[in-house]
């Protein structure tokens, strides 16, 4: 199969829909669906005139979270910006909702696409979501989908794929910025019979819901993204490592596989050429250390989640020793654009070390809670200000807290950051995999850190001891801090304890979890005095 | 003039550790480097003939030009590596790590069986722990007396898994495992039920011979008898990889 092929299917799949001028969307994501969205979906189906020039159907999340159940509609084949939406619709709108097709929009219902929410986006990961119905195959198709793999098997060599993958400027999406056109040549140079492909989904931070909605809204972006690694890498086995917690992650990606399995999309002999590449789901069963990634493999191997030391690297000896390439869910759906457009556009958006857009999840004290992706560089204060709409209730901006229980908080006096890889590491935080939580000036920042602390001890493995232990007593004098019981010597030994830990963990999660307790300690110290008792 | 030599599969480096110059052949690890010259290297996982586990962290050394500490059990020696073992810094971790494993549960020497003979408390002493400065957990734990020769002391227990490697990779029984999260891990022989009841148990005794505390001891012994004999360990290890 070559590109003129699938061209030609997309269109035959485009053809089937040739009397719809518009399409009314429902949002059938996680959020939507926990906030109602299916009878809404339900009674606009029963609602339309099966035989006119209007199709109703259920798509991926269009980011805005907080307003769903969301409905759009929109022409044909529009983007979100060219289309009609609406917030919180209940199943008993769905005859006004219909009547505005193609005329007036609904006014008590209507949420305007110009504002900065939707204007100031640059949608690469996210282009599909919200517009075409993650169920379906052939919509991804006909939105242009798989082209990448096609053009990649057709078209170029392993060697061509990692050579615009280094192009592109690419780094890892889940956290820590390893660059991944090298990641990528690490693995295809080393001579092995076996490789293996391995889709991280274990998105644990709290406050990050990315990696869930890509795979709700677009899973075979990821499967096209992942095939044409392993084409790049030479394995022909992947995994998809999901959390239980995401079920309808979970059905999706298990109905994306299969129904690309039977178009010959995955599988043996992908589109008609020699490569074969077989997919398969491992479901995480709840700890937040199976997201580092030698935890992860042992994992699937079905041992009990927890880090070995590295090196060996995945990529030298990972999963059953094999060398394993390993890569976020956000990475991979990167892949596929920048085969169909080229590395050279990728590395054209964002800075001049930090290429491409990024998703990030807002949360906490803000207007637009839900999902954006904007170019790296925009600066903090247009995120949160602009395209958030700053804190609701009028109250003051005071921090926020980027790379979850790994990051760190920015007080508003480092607002005007361009948020990239290593800008955010220069403020002792980081970029994490994209979860935000604002924070307004009622937030008690010892609470915060005592939270993330308790999320670390929890979360922690118990395999080494700074880790296992360290994050006990850190929370146990953070506990007596907030309670007003701790002394000025309780802080030093905070501090000391930070430093041991950071510097004598096994895996990141240990390594990193003393970052919100600095990063507070660096930027509202005056908090931890305040509630100190004299000895 | 002698036949060309056969190339030989492993080469053999030279580095600096402490300020001295020494050999040693790629494939060894640091640890292994500094056993075989006496130069002193705190450890509590790491056990000669067991896989590496890489948990207690009290075996980091500095490499210089290196930022992170690494491991000297799961770190391989390399050419013109310059490593510290002996650091202010070292020191100050090692000592700290020791703390807050004593504060973790209840390590009571004086009543203990293994009193005189406990690597955590020889340990302490070398690393200048005179007084823990973290608070003591206070947790009460659980012993296990129901095995007919041995027993379990979950308060001795610093999670080491030496029991758990050797009885799987040595006894080939993996009797011993490890449940729960975080600071309520926990050892357990087969589904988490009594040492007593375990079916896959040989009662060798190896896991209470390389425990290095008291958590694993014989029955019958009272405070300071308990002493452990570890020179099996290597000599069945070699046996088992020459196989």
């Amino acid at each position: 199969m070559n590109l003129d092929d699938l061209a030609e299917k997309a269109e035959e799949y485009r053809a089937r829909d040739a009397g719809i001028t518009h399409e009314v969307r429902v949002c059938v994501a996680a959020a939507c669906q926990s906030g109602g969205s299916l009878p809404v979906l339900e009674a606009l189906k029963a609602e339309c005139d099966s035989g006119g020039t209007c199709k109703v159907k259920g798509v991926g999340c269009m980011g805005l979270c907080s307003a769903g159940p969301m409905v759009a509609i929109a022409p044909k084949g529009g983007a979100i910006p060219d289309s009609i939406l609406y917030r919180e619709v209940k199943p008993e709108d769905a005859a006004d909702v219909l009547a505005s097709v193609g005329g007036a929009p609904v006014e008590r219902l209507h949420t305007p696409t110009d504002q900065p929410f939707f204007a100031r986006q640059q949608r690469i990961v996210r282009e599909n979501s919200g517009l075409i119905d993650p169920e379906s195959f052939t919509g991804y198709v006909a939105a242009g989908g798989y082209a990448g793999l096609i053009k990649a098997l057709s078209e170029m060599t392993p060697g061509d794929v990692l050579r615009e993958m280094t192009t592109s400027g690419l780094r890892g999406r889940g956290g820590g910025g390893y660059p991944t056109g090298l990641k990528w040549s690490t693995v295809a140079k080393m001579p092995a019979d076996q490789k293996y492909v391995i889709c991280n989904g274990d998105e644990g931070d709290p406050g990050a819901f990315m990696d869930r909605a890509v795979l709700e809204s677009d899973p075979h972006r990821v499967l096209e993204g992942m095939c044409i690694a392993a084409y790049a890498i030479g394995a022909t086995k992947g995994y998809v490592y999901v959390r239980a917690e995401y079920p309808l992650a979970v059905q999706r990606m298990e109905l994306a596989i299969r129904k690309a399995k039977r178009s010959g999309f995955l599988g043996s002999k992908i589109a008609e050429t020699q490569f074969s590449f077989e997919v398969e789901i491992r479901l995480g069963a709840g700890a937040f250390v199976c997201g580092e990634e030698t935890a992860l493999m042992a994992s699937i191997e079905g041992l009990r989640g927890q880090p070995r030391p590295r090196p060996p690297y995945p990529a030298e000896a990972g999963l059953w020793g094999y060398p394993t390439l390993i890569n976020n869910v956000e990475t991979f759906a990167n892949i596929a654009p920048i085969i169909t457009h080229g590395g050279e556009w990728f590395a054209g958006i964002g800075t001049a070390k930090s290429k491409g857009t990024k998703v990030f999840a807002l949360a906490g004290s803000i207007k637009n809670i839900g999902l954006i992706e904007v170019p790296m560089g925009m600066s903090l204060r247009e995120i949160i200000e602009e395209i958030g709409g700053g804190c609701p209730g009028g109250k003051a901006f005071k921090a926020v807290q980027t790379g979850g229980p790994s990051g760190g908080c920015i007080p508003a006096a480092h607002l005007d950051i361009a948020v990239d890889y290593d800008s955010l590491k220069t403020l002792g935080t980081m970029m994490g995999s994209g979860g935000m939580i604002v924070m307004d000036e009622t937030c008690d920042m010892v609470d915060v850190a005592r939270y993330f602390m308790e999320f670390c001890m929890s979360e922690s493995c118990g395999k080494c001891i700074p880790c296992r232990t360290g994050t006990w007593q850190m929370h146990e004098l953070l506990d007596r801090i907030t309670k007003s019981k701790g002394t000025h010597k309780d802080l030093a030994l905070l501090e000391e304890l930070c430093d041991v830990v950071q510097a004598t963990s096994l895996c990141g999660l240990g390594q990193s979890a003393p970052n919100p307790v600095l990063s507070t300690l660096r930027y509202f110290r005056e908090e931890y005095e305040a509630k100190l008792t004299a000895e | 003039m002698p036949p060309p030599a056969p190339q030989p599969n492993v080469r053999v480096v030279t580095l600096t550790i402490d300020g001295k110059d020494f050999s040693a052949r790629a494939d060894e690890t640091v640890i292994e480097l500094c056993r075989e010259n006496k130069i002193p290297i705190p450890s509590l996982c790491y056990m000669d003939g067991l896989s590496i586990w890489g948990a207690c962290r009290l075996c980091l050394v500095e490499i210089v030009g290196q930022g992170r500490l690494v491991a000297a059990c799961s770190t391989r020696v390399a050419e013109g590596m310059n490593i510290l073992t002996n650091t202010e810094r070292l020191q100050r971790y090692r000592r700290t790590i020791v703390e807050l494993l004593f504060a973790e549960r209840n390590h009571v020497c004086s009543v203990c069986v293994s009193n005189g003979h406990c690597e955590l408390q020889w340990l302490a002493q070398k690393c200048g722990v005179d007084h823990v400065r973290v608070p003591y957990r206070q947790v009460r734990n659980e012993v296990d007396s129901s095995h007919e020769t041995f027993r379990l002391d979950h308060n001795r227990c610093i999670l080491c898994t030496r029991c758990v490697r050797v009885c799987d990779e040595i006894e080939g029984a993996h009797t011993w495992d490890v449940m729960g999260r975080g600071s309520d891990c926990r050892v357990i022989t087969d589904l988490a039920r009594p040492w007593g009841e375990s079916e896959t148990c040989t009662g060798c005794g190896k896991c209470v011979q390389v425990c290095p505390t008291g958590a694993l001891v014989k029955q019958g012994t009272s405070a300071g008898e308990m002493v452990k004999d570890q020179h099996f360990l290597p000599i069945l290890a070699r046996r088992r990889h020459a196989q």
